[in-house]
Order: structure tokens, then sequence, then C-alpha cells
């Protein structure tokens, strides 16, 4: 299946029950997946909205019902559901939101890219608040993941977003589907009508600075519970590695493919592969530059996550990078001779 | 015997208005919430509230709320229908919510035929942030933003939403009265009842839109605001019945039942 497709597939087993969208390249046969699929299950809503705006405004609302929700777009729709994603943090409704990645800025170009980190993971939207980022680097991480992503929603009432570019969504690969885990959501969160009890409201608008303040602390502790059991990584040949290189995605396959060549040739490289990119698992790199003192960052974006890494890293450890932005994709072999370059005048 | 001929309504919360003296959204809501008592809904009505005057509508209304975004009360409602059929689901905006920065959400609503009630508030401004120039800012009228007034070759005109959603084959029910008046205000309970029954009746999207004063940002008297409505905005947005499909609707409902 492709990737796109994957996810479609995952989420109606994660038992999504509400999905719309906006077509936009390189996403769009996700929407066609779920448009061919989602009105054959029980219960299940799709909606070809009129803009990414109304898509995003549309799972809140859905959301809002206590129903698992998904939209999906790419890096330019992604930039217009961002007025919804912040109102959904400050609702606290759950929901996922798809980025397949695309060249920018501006309308760009539709090939894969790695540019949205900084808007997925420092928030996106207006005002203080964070989205869980999770970026798979193949099919069958996209599976699970994005299974495990509507678990994260639920359980921390807010909307997580699965980055991943043009590559991802277009590749064909093989997966296997788990099981999903039994929903665990309470209905006191969910809108259904007030019945004969006391009715409820949804909002983020709060007037009263100090209840604002106080609502922005509660998210801000809701983030640092995330921040310090959410973390996932991969690490990959860095027990004996002299240079680790640091990649998520597409970006840390074809640094797979460039280990496997520089391996052969007697060079020690290891990868780190943040798995969630909010939180960033920084105490697990920073643990790795106890033994090891060169890092190279290597991002399909003019640097990005470099930011992140240097943050991790304190200075305690030399950083290189190598980017390719605006949808140019390396080939592992451009990446590897970069990388021995790098390693073979390292400071050791 | 007393017989109680006026009461509080239930679907209301007991709680002071913050909107300005002469104000039509008290009455409006007033108006729906005795309409929702009357049809006996409250348990199963869901409200979306804009962004706007009528932000904090969740503050009167004792029924289930959620905030949308400002415009996006349509497309949240829409979602909301749709997760939820048996339920009585209305969205409450105004002329900048619906008729500038929501009029995707909304006009996209009406025509996928979503089974949803919107309450539409045209009170020719801005009224929240300060009396600015409304898509439904009459010609000439003076607001913060057209403070010489509102030209046609710079500023457009004003947007009649009745005439134009009565043209998508979605909408079934479209009507636009005054609360101007306490005949206006009797009809407007009138339509928004016949509004919120065809949503009841699974009959398709309906909308009402009212005249509603804004004295505050008028800069009038509440009496001279009902006067303006009558002599003025009435002539460029007359109301009436723009489309009603409820009966047309009904028989095709029961000719080809699902």
């Amino acid at each position: 299946m492709s990737g796109n497709n994957v996810i479609g597939e995952a989420a109606i087993r994660a038992g999504c029950r509400f999905y719309a969208g906006y077509p936009i390249t390189p996403q769009n046969e996700l929407t066609e997946y779920m448009a061919e699929h989602m009105r054959t299950v029980e219960g299940g809503v799709f909606l070809q909205s009129e803009s990414e705006i109304a898509a995003i405004n549309m799972i809140a609302g859905a959301s809002a019902t206590g129903v698992r929700v998904m939209t999906s777009s790419s890096s330019p729709g992604i930039s217009l559901k961002q007025e919804g994603i912040s109102s959904m943090a400050a609702c606290e409704l759950p929901g996922i939101i798809v980025n397949i990645m695309r060249g920018g800025p501006g309308l760009g170009n539709i090939r894969p890219s790695q540019g949205d980190y900084f808007q997925a993971t420092r928030g996106g939207g207006h005002g203080d608040y964070r989205t869980i980022v999770i970026a798979p680097a193949t099919g069958q991480e996209l599976a699970d993941l994005t299974m495990d992503a509507f678990d994260l929603a639920d359980k921390y009432r807010m909307p997580v977003m699965i980055l991943a570019d043009g590559m991802m969504g277009q590749m064909m690969e093989p997966v296997i589907f788990k099981k999903p885990n039994p929903r665990q959501y309470p209905e006191k969160f969910m809108l259904r009508g007030a019945g004969t009890g006391k009715s409820k409201f949804i909002h983020g608008l709060i007037l009263d600075p100090i209840d604002s303040e106080a609502h922005n602390w509660k998210l801000a502790r809701k983030y640092q519970v995330i921040a310090e059991n959410e973390t996932l990584f991969e690490e990959h040949r860095v027990d004996d590695a002299e240079l680790v290189i640091v990649a998520y995605g597409t970006s840390a396959r074809i640094a797979k493919g460039a280990i496997k060549r520089l391996r052969s040739h007697g060079m020690k490289i290891g990868l780190f592969r943040p798995i969630t990119l909010w939180p960033f698992p920084e105490l697990k790199l920073r643990a790795l530059s106890a033994k090891i003192k060169n890092f190279l960052v290597f991002e399909m974006s003019t640097g990005q996550m470099l930011e992140d890494v240097r943050l991790a890293l304190q200075g305690y450890a030399n950083i290189e990078f190598h980017g390719r932005p605006g949808g140019a994709v390396p080939t592992p072999s451009e990446l590897a001779n970069v990388v021995a370059r790098v390693y073979n005048k390292k400071d050791l | 015997m007393a017989k109680t001929v006026f009461k509080h309504p239930e679907s209301l919360k007991e709680a002071v208005f913050h909107y300005c003296p002469g104000c039509g959204h008290s009455i409006a809501h007033r108006l729906v919430s005795e309409v929702i008592d009357e049809m006996g809904i409250r348990g199963i009505t869901i409200g979306v509230p804009p962004a706007g005057c009528a932000v904090l509508a969740y503050n009167y209304f004792d029924v289930d709320m959620i905030e949308a975004p400002h415009g996006r009360g349509p497309a949240m409602a829409s979602a909301i229908k749709r997760c939820l059929p048996d339920r009585v689901v209305f969205s409450y905006q105004g002329d900048g919510d619906l008729a500038a920065i929501g009029i995707a959400e909304s006009f996209h609503a009406a025509n996928r035929g979503e089974n949803i009630t919107v309450i539409f508030i045209n009170n020719a401004v801005y009224g929240m942030t300060g009396g600015q120039m409304a898509p439904t800012t009459m010609l000439n009228q003076r607001t913060t933003t057209s403070p010489t007034g509102r030209k046609k070759e710079l500023d457009g005109y004003p947007v009649k939403v009745c005439e134009i959603f009565s043209q998508l084959r979605g909408a079934t029910y479209v009507e636009r009265c005054s609360v101007s008046s306490p005949a206006g205000v009797n009809k407007t309970k009138k339509a928004i009842k016949k509004a919120f029954q065809c949503q009841v009746d699974d009959l398709g999207f309906s909308l009402v839109e009212v005249l509603s004063p804004c004295p505050t940002n008028w800069k009038m008297t509440p009496i001279d605001s009902c006067k303006w409505i009558d002599e003025v905005m009435a002539k460029e947005f007359p109301p009436g019945v723009f489309k009603d499909e409820i009966a047309e609707m009904k028989k095709s409902a029961e000719a080809a039942p699902c």
C-alpha cells in the first residue's frame, strides 16, 4: 500500500469515524482512500470540505461529540489549518492532523520536503501550546504510529500531528496492521446534548487574564508530562560509532543507506532518529554525546531540527549539517560523500 | 386561577446579558430559547456561538455549546450534526462572521444541504470590535472604517445573504425578519421555530436572518435604531420568506422513504 493509504486504513482500524479533507498534492490518495472507505464503515463520516480551514473546524466539531477524527493536508494547507489546531489545543479536543510535507515556502512545489519542522514542533498557530508530532520513517511505522497517535490524542486531549513527506506518502510498502487498543475516552468530555442534566460548553475564550493564565499553565503542565513520558527514537549502529547522523523520516532512511555504504568502507557511522519531533528526545541524544563527539544533522530543509539538536547537545559535541531544501531529495551516495568528508577530517 | 403568560425561558440561564442597552442579541437569544423550550428540545440541542458580540452566548443559552473560531460555525455545526444526526444543531452568527470571514463555510454548509439551522444576526457593523464596516454595512453608512460613509466604488455593496443563499439548491428554508418592532419580534420567533422544525423534520438547511439594532455602534438611541432598521435597512434588506421548500421536501421524503 502507498503510505497515504496506510495512514487511512490505520486510522479507520483505530476507530476514526470522521474525516474531512481538501485536495492538495502529495496527500490526495489519503483523502481519496477515506472517501472510498469511510462511508462504508458504520457511523463513518467523510466530508470533502470547502477549504483546509473548514476541514480542521469540522474535525474539531466532530471531536467534541466524542468521535475519533482526522484531517490531512500538505504544507500550504497545514498553514491554513493552524487557526483550528490552536483552537483544538485551547479547547483540549483530540484529533489527528496529517501533514504530507512538500517543498516550500509559499506554494513551493509538490516534491518531498521537511521544511515544516518549525511549524509542526513549535505549535504553528498562535498562543502557548504544543502538538505532539510523530515522524514515521516506514510504511509499517505509518500504520503503527497512526494508531498510536489516536491513543495519544485521547490520552492528552490534544491535536497530534503525523509529519511525513511526499516520499513517505507515495511510496508503496507491505505493512501488517496491528490490533488497535480499545478506546478509553471519558464521556464527560463529549458534547452530545445536555439531556436532562446540566449543559456544557467547550471554549477557548477566557476573558479574565488570571483564569486564562491558569488555563495556559494547566496546558503547560500537561505538555511537561508528555515531554517526560512520550519521546520515541531509534538508535541505529551507534554502539561503536565515531560519528552519528541525526535525521528523521525520509532523511533517516536515506541516512541508513548512506551508513551501509560508509560502514562497508570501514567508517564507524551511526544514526539517531527522533520519532517524536515534539517532544524531542533531547535527553537520549545528550546521553549519546557522553561518548560520541561528532554529529551530523541531515534534513530536507535549510536546518530546522538542527536547532533542537544544538539545544540538546548544549555545545558538548561538534555538529555539522547537510540540508537539501525546497523539494530536493538527496541520494544515499550524496549523503555518504558528505559524511565521509566530515568523518575523515574529524578531530578524534 | 392565575395563568402564567410570561416567564423566563428554561433554556436561557438566569444571567445578566452583557449586551448593550437596545441590542438585538438579547431579543434573539430569548426567542431562540423560547423556541427550544416550546419544542421540548433543550436536552438534544447543541449550539455553536460565533466570534463577535455573541461569543459569550454560552453564558446565556442553557444548552450544550461549543465555540467556533471566527466564521467557522457552520463547518463545526455540519460535523456535529453528521456525527449526531438526531440532535438539533444551530449556529448563531453575525454579519462579519457569516458574510465575510465565514462566507465559504456558511455557503457550503447551505449548499451541502446540511440539516442545521443558522441564526444570522445582521446589524450592519462589526459590533464587538467597535463598529467597523461589515459586509452588510449600508452604502454611505458611517462606521469606524468607513468614516465618510461606505463608498460602493471603494468598499463594494452590502451583501444580501438571504437573496444569495436562497439560490442554493441545498437550502430548504430562508427567511429574513427584524426585531425592530413587537410585530417583527413575533414574526422572527415564528421563523426561528419554523427553521428548527424544518431541522427536526430532517428537511435540510434553514437560515433565519434577523435585522437587529446596534445602538452603540450606530450612535443612535434604541428607538431611533429601530426606526433606522424599518426606514433604511429594510429597504436594502427587505424582510420576507426567500425560500420555503419545506412542503416539497416533506413530500419527496414521504415519496422516497429510505
